[in-house]
């Protein structure tokens, strides 16, 4: 894939991490062949639940916390950082139409040829349905000949059934050394994978052991003339 | 947060009691627990800055077990068990959870003079 081709790409998920685990790899390849990079963070994940062992945080400093791990993380991945400022788990709740228009400002201002976010409704939790449909709608909503190509990120067990195998693959080994830094800036969500990866059976290292887990990095291609409503 | 104490516990419930108070409330088992087992699914339920007035408010430690109850008396009821950590924290807030052994919060219960911040 030519990278360089983008202009512009605009990263929309609801929580600090998302981004890391899912699609760091390809925001790198992004970044490396100059393209820039722009990060619309939907809530702070306010409502996560991992205190640590000991604790490092309770209910009202985890918020500050991943806010500071987030943009730790943007800074590996030498990306733009936007803090929407809704809050975890009441994404869905907020009017879709609002959070649309936002996002569609935000890709229009910043030019964006390529958008990348969650595929609703296969993206599991509900924060990452509800931002993915915004993001969907804000696409529909710029007119044909000026739309950002739209790829979509499933999360689904069984996705491949459903969906179909993914449009888009990216190998991210090159850049992995990386992507494995950006996961491990948000250091109160990373730690129980990579403490479950070290207990488990099949264990080989941690570079190897995530790169076996998190090498590819897939996305569906989506024409949001072919939604259905 | 630390394991709780029950009498500080007590004595900072006690100081909140008969006065407009902010708490938040909240319980959880993850919103991936359907994703990780087929059979789960997915509970929880949380109220931030509901506005009470409790006349009295107690904890209670279950028979079996190192966690706590806390039940506070308004008019109707506020109910929170499983809380085993505290924490009273630099803006005067009363802050009780209940974690489990990976540090994951389950419940929490906490107690506010002001709103908490959204």
């Amino acid at each position: 894939m030519d990278y360089s081709q983008h202009k512009h790409v605009v990263i929309i998920y609801p929580h600090p991490d998302d981004e890391s685990f899912g699609t760091s790899g390809t925001i790198l390849n992004f970044r490396e062949a100059g393209v820039p990079v722009t990060y619309l963070c939907g809530t702070l994940g306010e409502m996560g639940r991992n205190m640590g062992s000991p604790f490092f945080a309770n209910r009202e400093t985890l918020p500050e916390i991943r806010k500071q791990e987030l943009i730790d993380a943007c800074n590996v991945l030498d990306m733009n950082l936007e803090m929407l400022g809704y809050r975890d788990k009441t994404v869905e709740f907020e009017s879709r139409d609002d959070i649309a228009q936002r996002l569609k400002q935000f890709i229009v201002d910043l030019g964006a040829t390529l958008v990348i976010t969650f595929y609703p409704p296969y993206a599991v939790h509900p924060d990452h349905n509800a931002m993915g449909a915004a993001a969907f709608e804000a696409v529909k909503g710029i007119e044909p000949e000026n739309r950002p190509e739209l790829w979509a990120t499933a999360i689904i067990n069984n996705r491949n059934e459903v969906l179909g195998e993914p449009d888009i693959v990216v190998d991210t080994e090159s850049v992995f050394e990386k992507k494995l830094e950006a996961i491990k800036a948000h250091r109160s969500q990373a730690e129980g994978m990579l403490s479950k990866m070290r207990e488990s059976s099949d264990f080989i290292g941690e570079y190897e052991s995530a790169l076996q887990r998190l090498q590819f990095e897939s996305f569906y291609r989506i024409d949001v003339d072919e939604l259905d409503e | 947060m630390k394991t709780i104490n029950q009498e500080e516990v007590q004595k900072y419930i006690d100081q909140f009691a008969n006065e407009p108070v902010y708490i938040h409330l909240e319980t959880t088992n993850g919103a991936y627990a359907k994703h990780f087992d087929k059979t789960a699914h997915n509970v929880g339920a949380y109220i931030r800055n509901a506005q009470i007035k409790y006349e009295r408010g107690k904890i209670i430690k279950s028979d079996d077990f190192d966690t706590y109850r806390v039940g506070l008396k308004t008019g109707g009821w506020v109910y929170a068990e499983g809380l085993t950590d505290y924490e009273f924290n630099d803006e005067g807030q009363l802050l009780l959870a209940g974690h489990d052994q990976q540090g994951r919060l389950m419940v929490a219960l906490q107690i506010s003079p002001k709103p908490f911040r959204m």
